[in-house]
């Protein structure tokens, strides 16, 4: 295996063609790709963007001649630099990964063994595919660690796994994949764990160093926004299916299929912010924490207008989660109180009565675990009218085909499984058993995030119009920035436990903004290619570097 | 992770979007037809056993303790295994053990699982002090191997069959009350039960109507294997002659009571076989339903050992 | 302190606190004996004084925790008290032996026994159980797995007669009854003991190699394993480099769990072949409920199976890189 072998820029690196790939699930195999073509240059950078179950990781790895286990590449050809990997043996397959195709993995922090030092893996490949000799290949290293802005560079390879955070091992697995000086480079998913502020860095420190060594990459995602950074061009993906190929700036500036659309489709409600004095829910000056921990909850302030929505903001670890846990009473606040309509809220859930738990609901992120899988929707919706309102029979059959209603959803969904239904639906479903109760506040809980764009769309909508129709008012949940432009009047920003700011939506978005909310805003990615280059200039303008 | 809208990629996710709709039925048909020989084999065998025990008095040709005055006989038309130590039809008391021994090692079992599974969900519900206490206790228990415990515990109550019953179930019951608060934990923090919590249900609503449905299937597994090891256990104790006491027909006595037989086996191969025939049933049970077991996991674990 | 240390200390500490516990459920056993048991170890024509001096002599008239504390600082200096069997109905026909010199000898019988079985049956399982998780739903993988599976559903006492039935009634290679004495040849003595040490390989191998397959193919299933296998490394490497350093701590749990049933099916095999070990030993007592030394059997058989899991539980510390290399 030699290096010195590499092409000119331009000469196609990767063809594969008609590929098929079946996956065994539910004891018989079916067809995750169907027929898909990819054509790679040497250097370029391809985006496969899809959402999830659309078949992308599947592909991506193809690209390496590898099928995961449960899955089999049926058909079609892949040739990498003239090498048939379809025909290849496994040794001669084993001889090109690691060497001429790295990968770089989703969860940094599952895929490093354990028991070895950071430095021992990312030069293994190099060495035992023999391009470099151990002492040669630890000083490269090093040298990518400082080039991917690690801490330490010179030390922090001799650390364990365990011991760095997830944004620097996802970079030490970048410098992994490069070490060997691979034309070809799968990254797969590789920011998706990441909080907003870390993934900016990781993937700028990413981008330089594929450009820098002009190496070939397939980037996989379900951000577009991402992708739309790092890509040279894009491919759409959709269960197994090609939809849609072009070069980012014409698919961005132009999207020819519907479906390519919808995938910045929440990008395109914004709700018109209201002003209101009449105060709901009064969160005083609360502290909370788990027991036996450090305080999670800081002297936490918060306001909510009735019949208007509240959006907290943060990232992980922020406790907005927390925050919301201390409203509904499952965590008592252990200082200050909180008021609903004037009056104390008893603070822990036992105390409360069922009138004043009937005014509060909640909506989960994950729909799947919200909702019990061996009952019916007939029962998940219907115990809350039963429970609070003591309908029976007909009454609430009744009620029942109303609230689907309400909820766009056909009656004869009632008899089934929520195993039976799609996400969107699910989520439809748990907005259903809230309704349920007659409530005046809903709690959010990142509701969206876990579905895919276009569905995320369908969701804010009828939740928008719900809060037309029935005076709903919402707090809201969530670390997306574009979900807070879609639904929210007032927005609060937390930071480690604390409110850094709270106003109203046109406020908080616009300048001039305190360190923390500038960072965390301009950190989303934007629908621009430029938005990156851009946003490290601007950094680099602001703090000279150190 | 909570900030990745996708969650980790797998080959079944992206294909059980496929997923069709079926109906209770179909799925046990379907999962009948992909039943591997060895669990169809497991399944007979199990109702064969279960049918004998139903059906002992109505399928034995003598009574249970009947003594005839003709011990040791040998093969014959009259006595089909022959006779024991003391003169009782061997085949009789073989048909009357389907209904003792399995009897007693299922009674033991599913009193096992009212302990250890009620404790279980007791303690991964409360959490607190409750949990510590009994998972310590239970800690404990488990650090002297079963068969010691059982056999000093006999030696201070006395072997008799409800002590037998209760001292196996008690023991036992450790060993589901770990599975079952295990497998309940997995429930509990489900968000399913928080908002049921959230809509003020009491304790008992939400064991029973949000938890136990969610628990049942893995142990259904579980009290496949349990019993099979209460089976065992309770067969070695009355082989070690601290079990099932005479005149119960019982085959871990019997293996016991006819064992010098197997010297003869040069002479009178089938006197050597009577010792062997209690035990072959033991053996042929446990198999049968470890066998149904293996398949049962292996069709839950999906393609985690698939590949 | 090295955090390593903390843990195994804290492990030891638990573990002590395990072993007084079930020294102290054992010795209470003698609590729930009938109130007459005094007569009944005795026999009926036994003279009230006898009976009361038996008493005295068990200590029954001091309070529980003196007695405990007596019982077990002798336990702690070899002392165990002396056997309930041979104790004459009159006061001065005292036959009855020290529990000590009833489980002296047989230990030593039953640790050979356990250790011949073990050393046939460990690096045996672990080789099939490694081969079959890496060579995983091949034909091999399957018969191994459907075989074992058969053989730990079999009772142990059928395992043994189905052996000495082939190996001893019919073909005569190995005798039935394992009744070794103290004066036999290392080499006699393995002959006598070669079919109930089998039997206990047979059953441990099945447990033993079942569990090794779970834990190596659980182990292949890291991201971390997938990793290497997409950085090209050869699956010999994989195996050395990668998964073995990882391994140990689950193979070490397999082979003290194993060890530790090993003392459990030590009892069932002992009695089939009539072996004189402490497992034989204990069944007689209990049958004829002679405490002191059901209660002595118990504490050595305790004792062994939660030092195996203390020595398991210490080598999985040892080897977790988390603990090793602390933040």
């Amino acid at each position: 295996m030699s290096t010195d072998k590499k092409g000119q820029k331009g000469d196609i690196l990767l063809e594969m063609h008609g590929i098929v790939i079946d996956g065994y699930s539910d004891d018989r195999w079916h067809e995750i790709i169907k027929g898909v073509d990819v054509v790679l240059k040497r250097g370029e950078i391809m985006g496969l963007i899809g959402e999830s179950g659309a078949g992308k990781s599947t592909l991506g790895l193809a690209a390496m001649g590898f099928a995961k286990p449960g899955c089999k590449i049926n058909g079609g050809s892949i040739i990498f630099d003239g090498i048939d990997l379809i025909k290849a043996s496994e040794d001669d397959k084993r001889k090109l990964r690691g060497s001429r195709i790295a990968y770089v993995a989703q969860s940094a922090a599952a895929s490093f063994n354990p028991s070895h030092r950071l430095i021992n893996q990312t030069v293994e490949s190099a060495v035992r595919h023999g391009i470099k000799s151990e002492s040669e290949a630890k000083a490269d290293a090093r040298a990518l660690y400082r080039d991917l802005q690690l801490p330490n560079p010179d030390s922090i390879g001799d650390r364990y796994p365990h011991q760095v955070s997830g944004g620097q091992l996802q970079r030490v697995m970048t410098a992994m994949a490069m070490s060997p000086r691979p034309d070809l480079i799968i990254f797969d998913e590789p920011t998706t764990a990441l909080d907003v502020t870390t993934q900016v860095e990781v993937l700028a420190s990413m981008r330089e160093i594929v450009e820098q060594y002009h190496t070939a990459a397939i980037y996989i995602t379900h951000d577009l926004a991402v992708v739309a950074q790092m890509a040279d061009v894009i491919k759409v993906l959709r269960y197994g299916e090609t939809i849609e190929d072009a070069d980012t700036r014409t698919m961005l500036a132009n999207p020819e299929k519907e479906y390519t659309k919808s995938l910045w489709s929440v990008r395109s409600i914004e709700k018109q912010e209201e002003e209101s004095e009449d105060i709901i829910l009064r969160v005083d000056h609360i502290d909370a924490s788990y027991t036996g921990s450090a305080k999670v909850l800081d002297d936490v302030s918060i306001e909510v207008p009735r019949g208007h929505t509240v959006a907290i903001v943060g990232e992980s670890g922020s406790g907005k989660s927390t925050a919301a846990r201390a409203i509904t009473g499952l965590l008592p606040p252990s200082k200050g109180q909180i008021l609903y309509n004037g009056k104390p809220l008893p603070p822990a859930l036992k105390e409360r009565s069922v009138d004043q738990l009937q005014k509060i609901q909640m909506i989960y992120q994950m729909a799947d675990t919200a909702m019990n899988p061996r009952q019916t929707i007939r029962d998940i919706i219907g115990r809350p009218l039963e429970f609070y309102l003591g309908l029976k029979g007909r009454e609430r059959d009744q009620r029942l085909l109303e609230l689907m209603e309400m909820i766009e959803l056909d009656e004869s969904f009632i008899n089934r499984l929520p195993a039976e239904l799609s996400g969107g639906q699910k989520q439809r479903i748990c907005i259903a058993r809230a309704l349920a109760a007659n409530p005046e506040l809903i709690i959010c809980d990142e509701v969206t995030s876990a579905l895919d764009q276009i569905v995320q769309k369908g969701i804010l909508e009828l939740l928008l119009r719900l809060q037309r129709e029935l005076g709903l008012t919402y707090i809201f949940i969530t670390h997306d920035i574009a979900t807070v432009k879609a639904i929210s009047d007032q927005i609060v920003v937390m930071l480690e436990g604390r409110v850094v700011e709270q106003g109203m939506k046109s406020e908080i978005l616009a300048p001039p903004y305190p360190d923390y909310t500038k960072l965390l805003l301009s950190s989303v990615p934007e629908m621009d290619p430029d938005w990156l280059t851009g946003l490290l200039k601007e950094r680099a303008q602001d703090q000279p570097p150190t | 992770m909570s900030n990745g809208g996708e969650q980790g990629y797998s080959a079944a996710g992206e294909v059980s979007m496929l997923k069709a709709r079926r109906t209770l039925l179909e799925n046990i048909w379907r999962g009948l037809k992909s039943a591997p020989p060895t669990a169809l084999f497991g399944m007979v065998v199990i109702l064969i056993y279960v049918f004998f025990a139903l059906f002992a008095p109505l399928l034995a040709p003598y009574g249970e303790a009947e003594i005839f005055d003709l011990s040791y006989a040998p093969w014959s038309d009259e006595f089909m295994f022959g006779t024991d130590q003391l003169g009782r039809d061997v085949l009789s008391r073989l048909i009357y053990g389907a209904r003792n021994t399995v009897g007693i090692a299922f009674a033991t079992t599913v009193l096992a699982f009212l302990i250890g599974g009620s404790l279980g969900i007791t303690a991964a519900l409360s959490r607190g002090w409750l949990d510590d206490l009994i998972s310590r206790s239970v800690d404990v228990l488990m650090a002297i191997p079963s068969l010691i415990f059982a056999l000093i515990l006999i030696s201070m109550f006395g072997a008799t069959a409800t002590n037998l019953i209760l001292i196996i179930a008690v023991l036992d019951a450790t060993r589901v009350f770990r599975v079952t608060r295990a497998v309940s934990l997995n429930v509990v923090v489900m968000d399913y039960v928080e908002a049921a919590r959230l809509r003020g249900e009491g304790l008992s609503w939400v064991m029973r109507r949000e938890i136990l449905p969610n628990i049942l299937p893995p142990l259904i597994v579980e009290f496949g294997l349990r019993f099979c090891f209460v089976f065992l256990t309770i067969a070695a104790l009355s082989f070690l002659g601290v079990g099932i006491q005479p005149p119960t027909a019982d085959w871990g006595s019997m293996v016991r009571e006819t064992a010098g037989l197997i010297q003869f086996a040069e002479y009178d191969l089938t006197a050597a076989m009577t010792p062997m025939l209690p035990a072959a049933a033991i053996a042929l049970l446990t198999v049968a339903v470890n066998f149904v077991v293996d398949w049962f996991l292996h069709k839950t674990s999906g393609l985690k050992d698939e590949h | 302190m090295h955090p390593i240390v903390r843990t195994i200390l804290q492990r030891l500490g638990l573990g002590l606190v395990t072993l007084f516990v079930v020294s102290l459920i054992i010795f209470s056993s003698i609590e729930f004996l009938p109130g007459d048991f005094g007569q009944a170890v005795l026999g009926q024509a036994a003279l009230p004084e006898t009976v009361q001096a038996f008493r005295t002599e068990l200590g029954l008239d001091l309070p529980m925790h003196e007695r405990y504390l007596d019982w077990l600082g002798g336990i702690l200096t070899g002392d165990m008290g002396n056997s309930f069997s041979g104790r004459g109905s009159s006061g001065g026909a005292d036959r009855s032996r020290a529990v000590i010199d009833l489980i002296a000898p047989r230990l030593a019988n039953t640790l050979f026994l356990a250790s011949m079985a073990a050393i046939i049956s460990v690096p045996l399982a672990l080789f099939l159980g490694i081969t079959a998780a890496l060579y995983r739903n091949s034909i091999y993988d399957r018969v191994v797995n459907a075989l074992t599976l058969t053989t730990i559903s079999f009772p142990e006492f059928f395992v043994a007669y189905m052996l000495i039935l082939f190996l001893s009634s019919f073909t005569k290679v190995f005798p039935s009854l394992a009744n070794i004495s103290s004066d036999a040849t290392f080499w006699e003595q393995v002959y006598l003991s070669a079919l109930p040490a089998l039997t206990l390989t047979l059953v441990i191998i099945a447990h033993m190699m079942r569990q090794t397959r779970a834990a190596i193919i659980n182990l292949m299933a890291s991201p971390y394993i997938e990793m290497a296998n997409l950085k090209g490394v050869s699956k010999m490497q994989v195996i050395l480099q990668h998964a073995l350093p990882n391994a140990w701590a689950p193979i070490v749990t397999v082979i003290a769990f194993n060890l530790a049933y090993l003392v459990v099916g030590v009892v069932v095999v002992e009695v089939v072949f009539v072996y004189p070990g402490v497992g034989q030993l204990m069944v007689d007592a209990v049958t004829t409920r002679d405490v002191p030394v059901v209660q002595g059997c118990a504490m050595i058989f305790a004792a062994t199976y939660i030092l195996l899991n203390l020595f398991a539980d210490i080598i999985s510390i040892v080897t977790n890189p988390r603990l090793l290399h602390p933040r």
